[in-house]
């Protein structure tokens, strides 16, 4: 039997998950939510993690009911994400690894979400989409990588969604992307956007630009209300991630497709793979917020899946960084 | 007239069929129900209209592609050549790589960088390059390229749409045969002989596009 414990705090979440050989013990997490309107800054969203981190981990340990000394290895996230807040959860992560005397594992912080993706939903081999604030990617695996088949060649995906909320100055609590999924359910009229897919690559800046500027004045004009423009913004852009999935399904004849990442838990983008899906007689698998939004449980089971093939870090090389491809990671433990 | 379904593409279905006598595919780009529905009309028409304007195109410049024989936006379908005894340049570079015949795969790269060379110079721009769009007739030497699915193809002259289209390709190259990076550059090499005029300015948007790409990675 083999515990692991996992710190993540690449972005404005921090989490801490304890998982038993595939089992999740404990999952707890915290959001930094700013005012409408704004995003969450570096140095803020560290600072939040440092304020939260002992509680967050004395939660983990009571709710999985174990003693550090169980514990066989810590893992925590490397990379991407944002410098300070990366550092500032990798430190705690360092610190009780030598408290406790156990062995460090660096995690890919997308590796993270696919392992965690495989391990809730059983997904053998899926072509998957990996989607959040920061990430954009289409993904398959072979010999020994995680192969990135497309990708966002500008802003992801999530990106352009908190920012379209800020534009209508909609809550970040809990999300703003699930404020724009609730908003968008009201929505009527359809809003034609510009559509930008290249091959299995997609761009979202230009439609972003487009929207951003019209916004305010078909608003103001009554022409459409800021639900019409939800949904339309909604219906155009996963309609380009369904079909990026699609084209990397049918080019690599898969069966199967998983969706991980925070915007991964939006209803309705789930929906709309599932009839794509359905439609090739493949099958969707997907999440809900626990495990789709960032959290500490799949940064543990990755790592778990890591240590188990002696790919532990010794303690000079368990720095942070920004940029860390998905193909980057030697994927020992899949054949 | 008896179709047979072959293949579903993330476009759409291809049935196997005959017009006038003469073998051919029919490209279905039937309804697709997780689109809304405007979405899907406006995409649908662009991209039949895209198909058929470049597959002319690329015949008038030379370029091997199917012939096509009729477009029905009504019913959503594109009838054109089925070309026989041919297959994908992805079937085609994995049995090479598992021969390890390495001339081959050699003479393949160039006959791609050829043909590409060729589509730009002619300012058409594929949209979705990968290996599955791509089939090959013969073996070896004896081999000809034709190109397929034009759905996301339009016309222009600009060096950064072709750039795009490489980074596109490189991108499906690399992650559908992994450790090609050799092969590759010999396609972006002969590409550069076959579009003399224009292909300095792709080659460096080419490598701007690459620095781009890498950005994304930051924050996740």
């Amino acid at each position: 039997m083999v515990i692991a414990i996992g710190f993540e705090g690449s972005a404005n979440k921090l989490g801490i998950g304890i998982i038993q050989d595939g089992v999740v013990l404990s999952n707890p997490r915290h959001t930094y939510i700013t005012p409408p309107g704004e995003g969450f800054l570096p140095r803020d969203t560290a600072k939040h993690h440092r304020e939260h981190a002992l509680d967050i981990l004395q939660a983990a340990l009571q709710e999985a009911k174990i003693t550090p000394e169980q514990i066989d290895v810590v893992c925590y996230t490397k990379g991407p994400g944002m410098g300070a807040p990366l550092i500032s959860t990798a430190v705690v992560a360092r610190t009780v690894a030598q408290l406790w005397k156990k062995p460090i594992v660096a995690v890919n912080h997308c590796i993270g979400h696919i392992e965690m993706g495989r391990l809730i939903t059983g997904a053998v081999n899926p072509t998957v989409l990996y989607v959040s604030g920061g990430n954009t990617q289409v993904i398959s695996y072979s010999e020994k990588r995680y192969r990135i088949f497309g990708e966002t060649i500008d802003i992801a995906v999530g990106n352009c969604l908190d920012r379209f909320a800020r534009v209508l100055k909609l809550s970040n609590d809990p999300s703003p992307g699930y404020n724009i999924e609730q908003l968008a359910k009201k929505g009527e009229k359809f809003l034609e956007l510009p559509y930008a897919v290249k091959g299995m690559d997609v761009s979202f800046s230009g439609l972003l630009s487009f929207i951003e500027e019209r916004a305010p004045v078909l608003i103001k004009k009554g022409e459409y209300t800021p639900a019409d423009l939800c949904m339309s913004l909604q219906e155009t852009i996963f309609a380009m991630l369904v079909e990026i999935t699609e084209r990397a399904m049918a080019h690599c004849c898969s069966q199967e497709v998983l969706i991980v990442g925070g915007v991964g838990c939006n209803k309705h983008l789930q929906d709309m793979m599932r009839k794509m899906a359905e439609e090739r007689d493949a099958v969707l698998y997907a999440t809900d917020e626990r495990f789709c939004i960032d959290n500490g449980a799949m940064i543990a089971q990755a790592g778990l899946e890591m240590f188990k093939c002696g790919m532990t870090s010794p303690l000079d090389d368990t720095f942070c960084t920004q940029r860390y491809r998905t193909d980057e990671v030697l994927v020992k433990w899949r054949d | 007239m008896e179709r047979v379904l072959i293949k579903q593409g993330a476009e759409g279905k291809l049935y196997s069929s005959e017009f006038y006598g003469k073998p051919c595919i029919v490209k279905e780009r039937f309804t697709k129900s997780y689109r809304h529905p405007a979405l899907d009309k406006s995409l649908t028409t662009q991209r039949m209209k895209a198909e058929a304007r470049a597959l002319l195109r690329c015949r008038m410049s030379g370029i091997e592609c199917p012939a096509l024989y009729m477009v029905d936006i009504e019913s959503r379908c594109i009838i054109m050549e089925r070309v026989l005894n041919s297959v994908t340049v992805r079937e085609y570079t994995r049995t090479l790589q598992e021969k390890d015949d390495a001339k081959n795969l050699l003479s393949l790269a160039k006959q791609i960088g050829e043909v590409l060379g060729r589509l730009h110079s002619n300012n058409i721009i594929h949209g979705d390059l990968t290996t599955s769009n791509m089939l090959i007739k013969g073996y070896g030497e004896n081999s000809r390229i034709i190109l397929i699915d034009f759905g996301l193809s339009y016309f222009d002259s600009v060096a950064e749409d072709k750039g795009v289209d490489l980074y596109v390709l490189e991108r499906a190259f690399l992650s559908t045969h992994p450790n090609t990076e050799a092969l590759f550059q010999v396609i972006l090499d002969t590409y550069k002989d076959n579009n003399k005029t224009g292909a300095e300015d792709v080659m460096k948007k080419l490598e701007e596009i690459r620095m781009r790409g890498r950005k994304r990675t930051m924050v996740g």
